[in-house]
């Protein structure tokens, strides 16, 4: 691993000190398997967004796209200048993932619970066409509230979709609280296991762990797989992990000043 | 457009989810990008046919209307053609939000076929009477909407799409229509008919209440009253230069539709004359829910007849 990882969070972080606000929870806890995913796993050509033979990524909790965009610019999409501009009239990066403004977007996103049904129908549409590309999705725990999952994790068996990988982010909160407080929704690994999906679990922030989980996926024939990734809301921010009001955080000046120090010392870890 | 109207108006020989399966069957054939999207309701708009024919194409959803629009979604940003069919409140209310977003939003193309218009719903009555479908996909930015007339102008306008990028919605009564166009008639997305000609008020209509207009158009010419009547089977973007060219003509419109006055095509045509000082008059379901019946009955309950058109265009004049 070459730090991808870090410096997905430190982009990630820059981009949210300089907006002063945004959505750092959900952010955080998926760096490791984003790094993972465009690091090593995912064929893509970042010069040619749209080639035909790329693998998808779908981000269904689109409100994490500061780390997706982080991650689309550290790997070349478009010039990281453009981080300098999130949520700025007419930006190219708004607070959720659009697929008509970043390049290397593939579905806009936002709404919960309807990307998984856009990843399911290009999976779909992949083997009707007779194509190996791969699709990968990640969605939150707290999504999983929306009842459109679960017709999408149907579809997907339904259809036999093995070209298609779940993960979910359980960083076991949402916006208001603890998931289990909200709507207790027990083991997810089980409950989509239950759907007759390959289902594993490994720790989201080990990138060996995700890496070897998704390579498990592609031997898995005939069905999708889901990886719930055990996460922490808001990783590597101390000052906001296990905080339940770390959803959406309009920093103070403090916390300002905090995340530049912490920004130096992740700067600092990799050089 | 090159329409040719028939001088006699009988029941249509097909019906209209006969011209969808057979239309389709046969674009099928040169064009393997089409993929079929049901939701359980393959045996009310008869498209087994096509399921026949092209089985990896067929993806009978399941009863899930949210998750087919989301499918959907990823077949187009593959380049497949998705075209949808289910029931109109299903296709539209249901759906909405992954219609509007996960479609609309994202500038994804499908074509969306809502049957049982309004009152032909029928027996299914108020859960499956759409009043409400047009006044909701008009509020989606860049959609197209539309109202078959016939199966004829079905099956060319299904044609047309199937070469165009977009998102669609096409209103249509499931069984059988007056046939109004000849075999061969052409039409124009965005462009309204005038099928007949008269000075003193337009009737502009959609769907089964253009045969309807048609009706009044006779019988107000019995009475010594000239009016024109205009298909506007595209509600959105609607004609908005036949419109004003037609309310400055006879200073007097009456719009009839199948479907609530607000939202609809009524709504539409009223937007499209906010300028000009004409009256606006709207025959349609008057903001009430929809209930099980025949046609003929809900036609009178919900005031939709030929003489309630003729009704409201004298009290205008």
């Amino acid at each position: 691993m070459d730090n991808f990882a870090t410096k997905i969070r430190i982009e990630t972080l820059k981009m949210l000190r300089n907006r002063g606000f945004g959505h750092i929870g959900g952010s955080m806890s998926i760096v490791e398997a984003l790094s993972v995913l465009y690091d090593n796993e995912m064929t893509i050509d970042p010069s040619n967004p749209d080639w035909e033979d790329r693998d998808y990524f779908v981000l269904s909790k689109g409100h994490a796209g500061p780390a997706l965009y982080s991650t689309l610019a550290l790997k070349g999409y478009f010039d990281k200048q453009l981080l300098n501009t999130l949520n700025e009239a007419h930006t190219n990066l708004p607070s959720h993932a659009d697929r008509l403004k970043t390049p290397g977007v593939d579905m806009t996103t936002g709404s919960l619970g309807q990307g998984i049904s856009a990843a399911a129908g290009i999976a779909k549409a992949l083997k009707i066409q007779k194509k190996n590309n791969r699709v990968y999705a990640i969605v939150g725990d707290g999504e999983l509230n929306e009842g459109q999952v679960y017709e999408a994790l149907m579809f997907a068996f339904h259809h036999k979709l093995d070209n298609l990988v779940l993960m979910i982010d359980e960083n076991k909160l949402q916006l208001d609280g603890y998931t289990d407080d909200i709507c207790d929704q027990g083991d997810i690994r089980l409950k989509i296991a239950g759907f007759g999906w390959h289902a594993l679990r490994v720790d989201g922030h080990n990138e060996a762990a995700i890496k070897h989980a998704l390579q498990e996926a592609k031997e898995i024939k005939k069905v999708p797989t889901c990886v719930v990734l055990d996460t922490i809301k808001a990783k590597g921010v101390s000052f906001l992990e296990n905080n339940t009001s770390n959803h959406h955080v309009r920093f103070t000046d403090k916390q300002i000043k905090e995340l530049e120090h912490l920004i130096k010392q992740l700067e600092g870890d990799i050089t | 457009m090159n329409v040719k109207v028939k001088q006699k108006f009988k029941i249509s020989n097909k019906e209209m989810r006969t011209t969808y399966n057979d239309t389709l069957v046969d674009l099928a054939k040169t064009d393997d990008k089409i993929v079929l999207l049901e939701a359980d309701l393959m045996r009310a708009i008869k498209t087994n046919d096509f399921q026949k024919k092209y089985p990896n194409r067929t993806l009978n959803i399941g009863i899930m209307e949210q998750n087919m629009m989301g499918v959907a979604a990823g077949l187009s940003v593959r380049g497949l053609k998705p075209y949808i069919h289910t029931f109109g409140p299903f296709a539209t209310r249901r759906s909405f939000d992954q219609l509007f977003l996960s479609l609309g939003y994202a500038d994804l193309n499908a074509i969306i076929i809502g049957s049982d218009a309004g009152i032909s719903a029928s027996h299914n009555g108020g859960t499956h009477m759409p009043f409400e479908d047009l006044g909701l996909v008009r509020l989606v930015p860049n959609m197209t909407v539309m109202e078959m007339t016939d199966p004829v102008m079905f099956e060319n306008i299904l044609r047309q799409l199937n070469d165009q990028k977009q998102l669609s919605y096409l209103r249509i009564v499931r069984k059988h229509m007056l046939s109004i166009y000849q075999e061969g008639s052409t039409f124009e997305i965005g462009k309204g008919i005038v099928l007949r000609e008269g000075k003193d008020a337009t009737i502009v209509a959609a769907g089964i209440m253009v045969a309807n207009a048609l009706k009044a158009q006779a019988l107000l010419q019995e009475d010594g009253i000239n009016v024109s009547v205009i298909d506007m089977f595209t509600i959105k973007p609607i004609d908005q230069a036949l419109l004003l060219e037609y309310a400055d003509k006879t200073q007097c419109i009456v719009t009839a539709e199948n479907h609530n006055i607000i939202g609809g095509l009524g709504s539409a045509v009223l937007e499209a004359l906010e300028t000009t000082p004409v009256t606006v008059k709207r025959v349609g379901v008057k903001d009430r829910f929809g209930q099980v019946g025949t046609q003929a009955f809900l036609e009178k309950e919900y005031e939709l007849t030929a003489e309630d058109i003729v009704k409201a265009v004298k009290e205008q004049l």
